[in-house]
């Protein structure tokens, strides 16, 4: 049967056909989906990790018991996991262990636009990179069997575009891979100095073995037409190359991305007069080509930053330009913003009002940066907005600790807040921080996390409880608010900063789009009390505009939430 | 068959998902080679969102860029603005004449430009717009003018609409079949 598929969602398929077992990953922009289309599948074992270093960790276990078994996340995701991955290269695997990171190049959801190719050359674990959903279906069984082979865990890079692209795929069958019975081996897993350098030394021959592999396997793929011109490319590149220039020039497509071959890349090379390499983001193909002797044109056309495509292509080898119509006038923006109803809305207003400092983190309040609200001062990734703080009242002191504030999500603080807010009991400032607790994984689409008592498959599940843990870890001032009411949760905000002790706020309120939630009838506006004073647009919800000179709210989009009707001095908003 | 290019645009949160979903569909049971590339992630917060679908003999890259498509298909009105650009020369655009004020219309900082659909029209694009709220409202929920504007489009191409209800039933729940069913109906009238 032929199916059009998702990227990831072939990705899947390609688990479920190639015998996986289990699944651990936590959840990252564009890699999300591969782990909550393989928890359809009843033959794997599927969870949501608390990050992504506890994720890959699960996996190694697994494949470490003899089954095979996955990890997967979002580029910024493998930082968390690389102090795993780059003593599992040595230890290699028992059942095969494949890891997916999906690139966002273009930051259509990201804080960086990092080349993970780096990860795999740096751990010296092999990476293979698909064009399209089929070929993620196909290689991720492919990656089984090179971990198997080579004793290696495996990544297979995605990008967004691969990642979030439907294209067609021919299903077939499960293959059962049985569990490989364990066999204790302690020189081979358990890294102490001694052992490690023996597998260092096996790491080194299986990269030569890898690089012998990637010469002649039908991953790197060579397509040979008329012209004298020759590119050499990987994943999405090679579907915007192949689209601007057709079969006008000639194709080193590679599959493999790390070892990159030697020979291949030589030999396809001597056929042509001018050699271009198409890659996104970093030059990882161009220095390797410059190394192993071989001229190419790479990134003084393309540069290093955000997406390529078919017209850049098109562009920069041929010179062509397609032609366009533009609209006259300016059309303005339409940044992404938080939600009608969302529980976090009303508290940065607060904190904008009060001029505090904001040491931001990722989430969907991360959109508390933007205009009306503009209220974060840092976001730098998932976890730091309590850390940065805790450095930035050290050298503040006291006076600092009076106006800033961390604030930071529920699967964003069991991520890496919980080891900050540690620190901030242990080193001691008198930091306030604020846990926005939505009970769920907003930003990335609602997963769940430890902190909602329910499991990936929806099951229950133990729940963390905020209030103990930060007791447990030594912050004794801890109080919970609702975030619908503005009034007192300003005023925690400010008893707290003043404080000299640690405090937590939990302003908790579950994400307004999620299904359990009951909303209240859409609110509206007497327009005869309305004083056009423009009040409601500064909370910046979505709902709300001006219409012929009074505010008017849209009720296909209000929740009822009612943070408005606080901010409206003259009573003109009603139920 | 050269490869031909649909785009889908609106505001995250109007179902474009869905309708690239069913457009995909559709292609595929006729026998392309389709390509649907979706947005996922942080635009979807009522950001700008684009979906395109390209379908032919043999479809490479899944976006679609400047200049490029031959359809775009508008969930509002000034997105249909924003990607125009976008349109082939002797392309078609099919715009909801639905309007929802962006964040920097509503602080002030910008301006909502009237009249966009006749303006469009003076550039001399294909400009066919609809009522297309009004009509899913009729149909029985707002939420369906995704699939008004289907039934639009379907006007605009040669498949049966057999195929089109199939893929409408594929993508859609159960109990929202006959609502979808409507409000197609409805689109693939005006
Ligand atoms: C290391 C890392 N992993 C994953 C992500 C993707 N990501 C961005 S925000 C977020 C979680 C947000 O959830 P939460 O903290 O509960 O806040 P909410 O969006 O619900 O407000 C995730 C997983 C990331 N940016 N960095």
């Amino acid at each position: 049967m032929k199916k059009l598929m998702l990227g990831n969602e072939a990705f899947a398929r390609g688990l479920y056909e190639g015998g996986c077992r289990l699944i651990s990953s936590y959840p990252g922009t564009p890699s999300t989906e591969i782990t909550e289309f393989g928890a359809e599948y009843d033959a794997m074992y599927a969870e949501w990790a608390p990050n992504e270093k506890v994720a890959m960790e699960t996996a190694v276990g697994a494949s470490i018991a003899g089954a095979r078994s996955f990890c997967g996340m979002k580029h910024v995701g493998l930082n968390v996991a690389a102090d795993p991955l780059y003593t599992a290269s040595y230890t290699g695997v028992t059942g095969g262990l494949v890891i997916a990171v999906a690139d966002d190049p273009g930051m259509h959801s990201s804080q960086n636009e990092q080349d993970s190719r780096h990860h795999a050359i740096a751990s010296k674990v092999p990476m293979l990179e698909p064009s399209d959903s089929a070929e993620c279906r196909d290689f991720v069984k492919e990656a089984f069997e090179i971990s198997e082979k080579f004793d290696t865990p495996i990544i297979v890079r995605l990008s967004t575009r691969v990642a979030h692209s439907q294209s067609s795929v021919e299903l077939q069958d499960r293959e059962e891979h049985d569990i490989i019975p364990y066999k204790k081996n302690a020189p081979k897993y358990a890294m102490v100095p001694a052992f490690a350098k023996a597998r260092h030394i096996v790491v080194e021959e299986r990269t030569k073995k890898l690089t012998e592999f990637a010469e002649k396997s039908p991953l790197n793929k060579t397509e040979i037409n008329n012209g004298k011109i020759g590119v050499i490319t990987s994943g999405i590149s090679y579907q915007y190359a192949k689209e601007a220039l057709g079969d006008g020039v000639s194709y080193l497509k590679l599959g493999m991305v790390n070892p990159l071959p030697v020979k291949l890349i030589q030999d396809f090379a001597s056929k042509f007069d001018t050699v271009y390499v198409i890659e996104e983001l970093d030059d990882i193909i161009e220095a390797h080509c410059k190394k192993i002797g071989v001229n190419v044109i790479g990134k003084e056309l393309f540069g290093f930053i955000g997406e390529l495509s078919q017209s850049i292509i098109a562009e920069k080898i041929l010179g062509k330009k397609t032609e366009f119509t533009e609209f006259l006038e300016a059309v303005p923006v339409r940044p992404p913003v938080m939600c009608a109803g969302c529980p976090h809305r009303g508290l940065f207003y607060s904190l904008a009002k009060n001029n505090i400092i904001v040491s931001g983190d990722i989430g969907c309040y991360s959109l508390g940066s933007a205009a009306p609200l503009n209220s974060m001062d840092s976001i730098i990734c998932m976890g730091a907005s309590i850390s940065a703080l805790h450095g930035m009242n050290k050298i503040s002191g006291k006076e600092g600790e009076k106006k800033s504030i961390a604030v930071i999500g529920d699967s964003t603080f069991i991520h890496s807040g919980i080891t900050s807010l540690i620190n901030i009991a242990y080193n001691a400032t008198n930091s306030t921080v604020i846990i926005l607790d939505n009970s769920i994984t907003g930003m990335t689409g609602h997963q769940q996390n430890p902190t909602t008592g329910m499991n990936l498959k929806g099951d229950p599940a133990s729940k963390v409880s905020l209030e103990e843990l930060c007791k447990a870890v030594g912050i004794n001032r801890i109080r919970v608010v609702d975030p619908y009411n503005m009034a007192q949760t300003e005023a925690a905000i400010l008893e707290e900063l003043t404080v000299e002790e640690p405090s937590v706020i939990i302003s908790r309120r579950p994400c307004a789009l999620l299904k359990y939630v009951k909303h209240k009838p859409a609110l509206r506006v007497d327009t005869d009390k309305c004083k056009s004073c423009k009040m409601c647009l500064k909370i910046g919800c979505p709902a709300i505009s001006i219409k012929d000179g009074k505010a008017a709210i849209e009720k296909t989009q209000c929740v009822g939430c009612g943070i408005c009707t606080e901010m409206c001095k003259f009573d003109a908003i009603t139920e | 068959m050269e490869t031909k290019s649909i785009m889908i645009v609106g505001v995250g949160g109007q179902g474009s998902l869905l309708a690239s979903r069913i457009i995909g569909n559709v292609l595929l049971s006729q026998g392309f080679d389709v390509k649907v590339s979706e947005v996922h992630g942080m635009s979807q917060r009522g950001g700008s969102v684009v979906t395109y679908v390209k379908y032919g003999d043999k479809v490479y890259s899944p976006v679609i860029e400047k200049g490029e498509a031959d359809i775009i298909v508008s969930f509002e009105l000034l997105e249909a603005a924003r990607w125009v650009s976008y349109l082939k020369k002797g392309g078609h655009l099919i715009t909801s004449t639905q309007q929802l004020d962006p964040m920097p219309v509503v602080t002030g900082a910008a301006e909502y430009p009237e009249n966009i659909a006749d303006k469009l029209q003076e550039l001399g694009v294909d400009v066919i717009s609809a009522d297309a709220l009004s009509l899913a409202e009729k149909a029985g929920s707002a939420k369906a003018s995704n699939v008004v504007l289907m039934g639009l489009i379907a006007s605009k191409m040669d498949f049966p609409d057999e195929v089109w209800k199939d893929a409408i039933k594929q993508c859609v729940k159960e109990k929202f079949h006959e609502l979808n069913l409507k409000a197609f109906e409805l689109g693939k009238n005006i």
